[in-house]
């Protein structure tokens, strides 16, 4: 099937009695890319891959999933989408190979396909050696590490991975990171992630959206969306930062504003300029200069500001 | 969809027999059953245990037993663990999720039941044979295959059925009880029935000379319609978008 956008939303919505879980959301997500999904808890993201998944009946709005229409074509939505969704899912009482084994079964894999697959996807991951092991003995980092090979053992188009990092410390959710980020680009894949972790939506994601009880705030690349929340910032270490510089400084029309601590100066601009007559205008005051550094608002600020908005 | 039906099979049926990742202490239970039923049982009863028509209730309290144990597990077993989320989301058909579990736990009751009667069988021509073999009557070993089954599935379609809509297995076991007992009311009602009336119904009773096979015709009958009404319930409730709450 040929589509312009991977997933496609318009007035999407999910009302539970009186809670409004996702509340007309309109998005575009293009194929081939990691689309971040951000928000805080409770903010509707589940929500949002159950309705794309059909797993749940939007009150009002549609969708499309690579092309099919989430309402009337679901099953061709599934055959074509691996998950990792809230829960892991996988079965406790059985090893992890055979967890794989009956999901390349379900996908109608071929026997020897499955087992080329299986042997692929858990050499990469680093538990082939422990494909025996029934997977309730196994920790949640592992877990969620053989729910992941699970979600991408039929080679899907789109995989929905639903807080794939959460509960885990920060070694496991770095290194399901680093293999979620290779397997998607070595296999091409378009990846729905959802997340509240926001480094990692910057590490990993082309695009973001954010969202914030069920309603869309924000959509846009990383950097673009930094750059539209958050002003440039200078912060210069280093002593006898004279009031006459200060004055000469807030004079400009480049600085929006001037903090000073003991041995710092935290210079907010007004846009992304090049800094160095600044310096130099620090340097000639007499200002003893230890380091200088030019920053950029993170993603985390930028969220922070919209969640502040919105209150 | 027969290839997703056996595929859920396989999982169900691995999942049932596998103890801490072995079919070793799965198995045990079972051998302890069979040993039971199929072996301890018969040497008591003698050779009645195959020529008695007494065998067909026995043999059809038998799978009830079994796939009760079992059936509740279905659904609510799965949405208690979070593994139902993953399941539907999959490329499964809902017929294919509905049968195989119920088909699964049929082959698991049923199929023991069937063993047992075997070995059964077996044993009651090594204890009592003296010379010639001793075999069902045709009545009687048609009706044990037939009734078990029939049973079998009725309590897989019922368990299923509560299964769907439990949110846990102890709420799914504690409905189908009810829902099981509820279909022997009238059975229970018969104590309760004014005594110069139940006086007369042992008269008619008495009177009727007992057509055994006409009674297995008429309850095979009535357990094939209860089969049918059921399982259509069942795939008319299975509804994906439905399942995840309850």
């Amino acid at each position: 099937m040929i589509f312009q956008n991977a997933i496609t939303t318009k007035d999407l919505t999910r009302q539970f009695q009186t809670v409004q879980a996702v509340d007309n959301l309109t998005l575009e997500v293009p194929p081939g890319i990691v689309f971040g999904f951000l928000g805080p808890n409770g903010s509707g993201k589940t929500t949002t891959i159950r309705l794309l998944l059909g797993l749940l009946e939007p009150t009002r709005g549609q969708a499309t999933v690579l092309g099919y229409n989430t309402a009337t074509q679901s099953d061709q939505i599934r055959k074509n989408c691996g998950a990792l969704l809230e829960h892991h899912g996988l079965y406790e009482r059985l090893s992890a190979e055979d967890n794989l084994e009956f999901y390349g079964r379900v996908w109608h894999m071929p026997p020897s396909e499955r087992k080329v697959r299986i042997k692929e996807l858990l050499v990469h991951l680093d538990l082939w050696d422990r494909r025996k092991e029934i997977v309730g003995t196994w920790s949640h980092g592992m877990k969620q590490k053989l729910a992941f090979a699970r979600a991408l053992l039929h080679r899907p188009v789109l995989v929905f991975l639903d807080e794939p990092t959460a509960g885990l410390d920060p070694i496991a959710a770095a290194a399901l990171r680093e293999d979620l980020a290779a397997m998607a680009e070595r296999e091409g894949l378009t990846v729905f992630l959802t997340t509240h972790n926001l480094a990692e939506a910057e590490k990993l994601c082309q695009q973001v959206a954010v969202i914030r009880q069920g309603k869309l705030l924000a959509i846009g690349s990383p950097e673009s969306l930094r750059l539209q929340g958050g002003k440039p910032r200078l912060e210069i270490r280093g002593s006898l930062f004279s009031q006459a510089l200060l004055s000469e400084l807030r004079a400009r029309s480049e600085i929006a504003g001037i903090t000073q601590s003991d041995h710092q100066l935290v210079i907010e601009l007004t846009k992304v300029t090049d800094v160095s007559p600044l310096v130099n205008l620090i340097v000639r005051s007499g200002a003893q200069v230890e380091e200088v550094i030019k920053t950029k608002a993170s993603l985390e600020d930028v969220f922070l500001t919209l969640m502040e908005e919105e209150k | 969809m027969i290839e997703d039906v056996i595929t859920i099979i396989w999982k169900e049926i691995r999942e049932l027999l596998l103890h801490r990742g072995r079919f070793r202490g799965g198995w045990t239970g079972l051998l302890f059953f069979a040993a039971i039923f199929g072996i301890f049982m018969p040497l008591q009863s003698g050779a009645d245990w195959i020529k008695s028509p007494i065998g067909l209730l026995y043999w059809a309290w038998v799978p009830f037993l079994l796939v009760s144990g079992v059936v509740a597990d279905s659904f609510a077993g799965e949405r208690e663990r979070h593994t139902l989320e993953t399941l539907l989301a999959s490329c499964l058909s809902d017929r294919a999720i509905l049968f195989g579990k119920m088909a699964a736990s049929i082959l698991y009751g049923w199929g023991l039941t069937m063993t047992c009667v075997v070995l059964g069988l077996i044993t009651t021509n090594i204890a009592y044979a003296k010379g010639h073999l001793l075999f069902y009557p045709a009545m009687i070993g048609i009706g044990i295959v037939v009734l078990s089954f029939l049973i079998a599935t009725l309590s897989s379609a019922l368990g299923v059925l509560v299964s769907l809509r439990a949110s846990t297995v102890r709420q799914a076991q504690q409905t189908f009880s009810i829902a099981f007992f509820v279909l022997f009311i009238p059975l229970f009602l018969i104590p309760m029935l004014p005594e110069t009336w139940r006086i007369k119904m042992l008269t008619v009773l008495s009177g009727i000379n007992i057509n055994y096979q006409a009674i297995l015709i008429l309850v095979v009958t009535l357990l094939i319609i209860l089969n049918i009404a059921i399982i259509s319930i069942a795939m008319a409730r299975f509804r994906r978008t439905r399942l995840i709450f309850v």
